[in-house]
Parts: structure tokens; C-alpha cells; sequence
């Protein structure tokens, strides 16, 4: 995967995010391996996002690269009037690799068009956050020992959920079968429903969460904001109807356990925390793992 | 019969050499002009619209001297022009005559519909797929990965 572009999930085959995964499980053996010492690693946060970004700069200094960058766009020459092109051009000149996170759907493809050094998108905009899904699947791999077959379910806002639109596509070469619970007027979007049907997958749609909870592998929990909502009454009616808490668990199985992308608000109770069937802090620190296993393999240092 | 309807087709007077655009849907006439960047050339252009067509109730048609068009070239009127006609003529005879077709990827002459999406925002020509979904002509916009529907389409 040496000197690839990583902006949609699907720029990386199958194959490819499998072994991707496979690297990750090697550095969560090893996390640190002083392996891209000789490499600079720029994150670009054109709006900032704490945690996407600490786990980059973790992932990197654990292998250690040096990390150079900035958190906000006010801290860049953005705020002088300086186009992405000539942002991503100076700043490719000082560095190996791009790590940026964009507010404009579409920048991360533009700035991998530009860039002579590989881009690897942290989110741009709603459109696409490929490390989040790929640190997901470990996460459900690791918890179940598979990615095949498995039953999985996404609650809350599945309409503007990015994590959930790669997830699923993601998921849909793994013959998964999916559950969906979100109010009426936050189902899934009917061109992510169309590439579930094209793998002639099934799904079952749910407005009530307790249905799920004995069914599934996996529950991938979303927090549903009240801005979605044009009507407030409506928000009010709905924002308590997928808060999950300890005694709705009781039915589960046994192996089944809960993922979260956070920050969670309140969707989550924090009675749950101590559940063993909460994952969704380790589903965190995955990330550095599977972004590890990046970095190295874009940087032509992994295989 | 036939003496009329060789009437109404010399209201547009015939060219020498060149290409004929026929059956273009009597609103997209001026479209057609402006993405084919007509109005910069400097060779001779007959144009009409607002014609009786048997076919298309009011149709439009242009005509243009001294120049052929490549295909991918003239394919991008098919967003607005799916049933045109391209008639290409040497020493008035018509040599070819071929429907457009529907191109596979458009460049620059649509607007993304997504107004977060970065083509928005900074100096970027736009590039789409094209989507066919039946009969139902989408824009899948490569940057943003958005689609732009036919009724939303900009024309830049």
C-alpha cells in the first residue's frame, strides 16, 4: 500500500483492509517500534477534532516519525486567505506523509490530487472518515474473531451518521446482516439501503431498541443531535427512545458487545460503562493500532 | 405534403461544410450553445428554435460551419440534450448522422449541488460520474461523493 491515497474506504480492496487490520493486531502486540524514524508526519486540522487527531500524533510518535501540523484552521495560513492547493503544496514540501481533517465534503480527494506525498483522510466533512470505519471493523473483529456472518446493529441517527455509511458499506463484504433502529426521521439513506440490496443482504428496519438487543453480535450506538431536527416537539420525543442503560442488556448474548465512535452524550448510561459488554473506550485505542498500521504501510515501511 | 416540410427545414439555410445539431429540445437551444463555448468561435453558426418538430412538438437546431466536434465533446450536451442529432456535412451532403450519447463522466460544466462540497468553495473544476438509476440521469460529484439530480443541475 506504499504511497497510497487512503480518503474512502473503498480505495482500499478488500484484501488490503484485511491486512491493514492484520498490522494493526501486530502493533497492538507491539505498540512501540521505533520503525519511521526518519519520517515527518503532517496533521492537517482544518477544524478540530481532539481525539481523531491525538490518536494520529500517538499512533505516529509510538513508531517514532516526527509530527508537525496544526489543530485549527485559525491557526493556519486558511485565515491569510491561502488556498487548500497551496497548503497542501508548501506543506508536502516538509513532510512524508498528510494526515488532514477538512469542514468541506470532497477536500481530502482534491488535496490527494495536489499532493505529491500520499493524503490519508481524517474526515472531510459528513463525507468520509475511512480510519474510523477500518478501527470499527478491528474493533468487531477482534471482539467476535470474525468479520463473517455476523448480526449487527446501528441505533440513533443512521440518516447523517457518516461512521455509519462506511461501516455498513464496509460491512457488506462480510455477508453481515443489519439491523437498524433510528426514529422515522432518521433512517438510513436509501443509496447506502441500495448497496445492502446489491449484495442481496438482508436488513430490518426498528423504531423500538429493546427488539435488537437480544438478536445481535454487535451494537454500533450513535448520538442523535437535536439540530437534525426541524420540528423540536419531534427531537423531544425521541431523544430519550435510544438511550441504552444496564438492565436493558440483560438478554443479550453473550458475546455481544457495544461500540460507540464518541463522544457519547447521553445515549449511553454510564452504568454501562462497567458492563464487560461495553468496548467502546478499547474501540478508541484501536484506533491507534489500526492507524500505526497506516501510517507504516503507506510510508512503504510495512508490507 | 413533402414541399412544406422542405419548407420549415430551410428556415435554417443549409451549410457547406460543417456540423448540424438537430433535434435539441427547443429550451436547452441557448444551453447547448454556451456548453459547446459556441459563442467564442469566429466560424459562421445558424441557429433556430422554437421549430415545429414531428417528433418533439418544438424542437431547436444548430448549425456550424468549419467545425466537426469529438464525441466526448459533443456527448456533454446529452445532459440537456438526449435526443440530439449530430449531422455531419461535407460539400452539402450529409455524411453522418449519429444520436449523442450519454457520456460516462462529465468535466466542468456542472455545478455540485452539495454547497459544503469543497468545488464550492475554492477554485476547483468539477468532475462526476455519471449514474443512469433506470431512466433517471444522476451526477455522483467525484469530490464529495454527493449526487446531483437532473431538476438540481447547475450549469456553470
Amino acid at each position: 500500500m506504499k504511497n497510497r491515497n487512503l480518503i474512502s474506504i473503498n480505495d482500499f480492496s478488500k484484501e488490503e483492509q484485511l491486512r491493514i487490520l492484520e498490522l494493526a493486531a501486530e502493533f497492538e502486540q507491539q505498540p512501540t517500534q521505533k520503525i519511521l524514524e526518519n519520517f515527518v508526519v503532517a496533521t492537517l486540522f482544518f477544524e478540530p477534532s481532539t481525539r481523531t487527531r491525538l490518536s494520529f500524533e500517538s499512533a505516529a510518535s509510538r513508531l517514532g516519525a516526527k509530527v508537525i501540523g496544526f489543530s485549527s484552521a485559525a491557526s493556519s495560513s486558511v485565515t491569510k486567505g491561502e488556498s487548500l492547493k497551496d497548503t497542501i503544496l508548501t506543506v508536502s514540501n516538509y513532510s512524508d506523509i498528510i494526515v488532514m481533517r477538512h469542514p468541506r465534503e470532497g477536500s481530502a480527494r482534491y488535496a490527494a490530487e495536489v499532493s505529491p506525498v500520499p493524503v490519508i483522510n481524517a474526515g472531510d466533512g459528513a463525507n468520509q472518515h475511512p480510519t474510523q470505519t477500518l478501527l470499527d471493523m478491528y474493533s468487531i473483529q477482534k471482539t467476535q474473531g470474525t468479520l463473517d456472518n455476523l448480526q449487527v446493529a446501528f441505533v440513533g441517527d443512521l440518516k447523517y451518521g457518516r461512521t455509519v455509511h462506511s461501516l455498513t458499506m464496509a460491512l457488506t463484504q462480510f455477508n453481515t446482516t443489519f439491523h437498524l433502529v433510528s426514529p422515522l426521521e432518521l433512517k438510513l439513506p436509501s443509496y447506502v439501503k441500495r448497496h445492502i440490496k446489491e449484495k442481496n443482504l438482508a436488513y430490518y428496519q426498528y423504531t423500538d431498541l429493546m427488539e435488537i438487543i437480544p438478536k445481535v453480535d454487535i451494537i454500533y450506538m450513535t448520538r442523535i443531535q437535536r439540530e437534525r431536527f426541524s420540528d423540536p416537539m419531534e427531537y423531544e420525543k425521541v431523544k430519550n427512545a435510544y438511550n441504552l442503560n444496564n438492565d436493558m442488556l440483560t438478554g443479550a448474548r453473550s458475546n455481544m458487545r457495544i461500540l460507540h465512535p464518541l463522544p457519547r452524550v447521553n445515549e449511553i448510561a454510564e452504568d454501562v460503562d462497567n458492563n464487560p459488554k461495553a468496548y467502546y473506550f478499547q474501540q478508541a485505542l484501536n484506533g491507534v493500532f489500526v492507524r500505526q498500521a497506516l501510517l507504516s504501510s503507506i510510508l512503504g515501511v510495512k508490507k | 405534403m413533402e414541399s412544406t416540410n422542405q419548407r420549415k427545414e430551410l428556415k435554417v439555410s443549409a451549410i457547406e461544410n460543417g456540423t448540424v445539431i438537430d433535434h435539441i429540445p427547443a429550451q436547452s437551444l441557448f444551453r447547448v450553445i454556451r456548453i459547446l463555448r459556441l459563442d467564442r468561435l469566429e466560424d459562421q453558426i445558424l441557429f433556430g428554435t422554437n421549430l415545429d418538430s414531428k417528433k418533439y412538438g418544438k424542437k431547436g437546431i444548430i448549425k456550424v460551419s468549419n467545425v466537426f466536434f469529438k464525441s466526448e465533446e459533443i456527448n456533454k450536451i446529452a445532459l440537456v440534450a438526449p435526443t440530439a442529432t449530430l449531422i455531419v456535412i461535407k460539400n452539402y451532403q450529409v455524411v453522418s448522422k449519429t444520436q449523442v450519447e450519454i457520456p460516462k463522466h462529465v468535466e466542468k460544466i456542472v455545478k455540485c449541488f452539495n454547497p459544503n462540497c469543497i468545488t464550492n468553495h475554492e477554485n476547483i473544476p468539477t468532475k462526476f460520474d455519471v449514474i443512469l438509476d433506470g431512466d433517471t440521469l444522476k451526477l455522483s460529484c467525484h469530490y464529495c461523493e454527493k449526487t446531483t439530480s437532473k431538476e438540481d443541475m447547475v450549469f456553470l
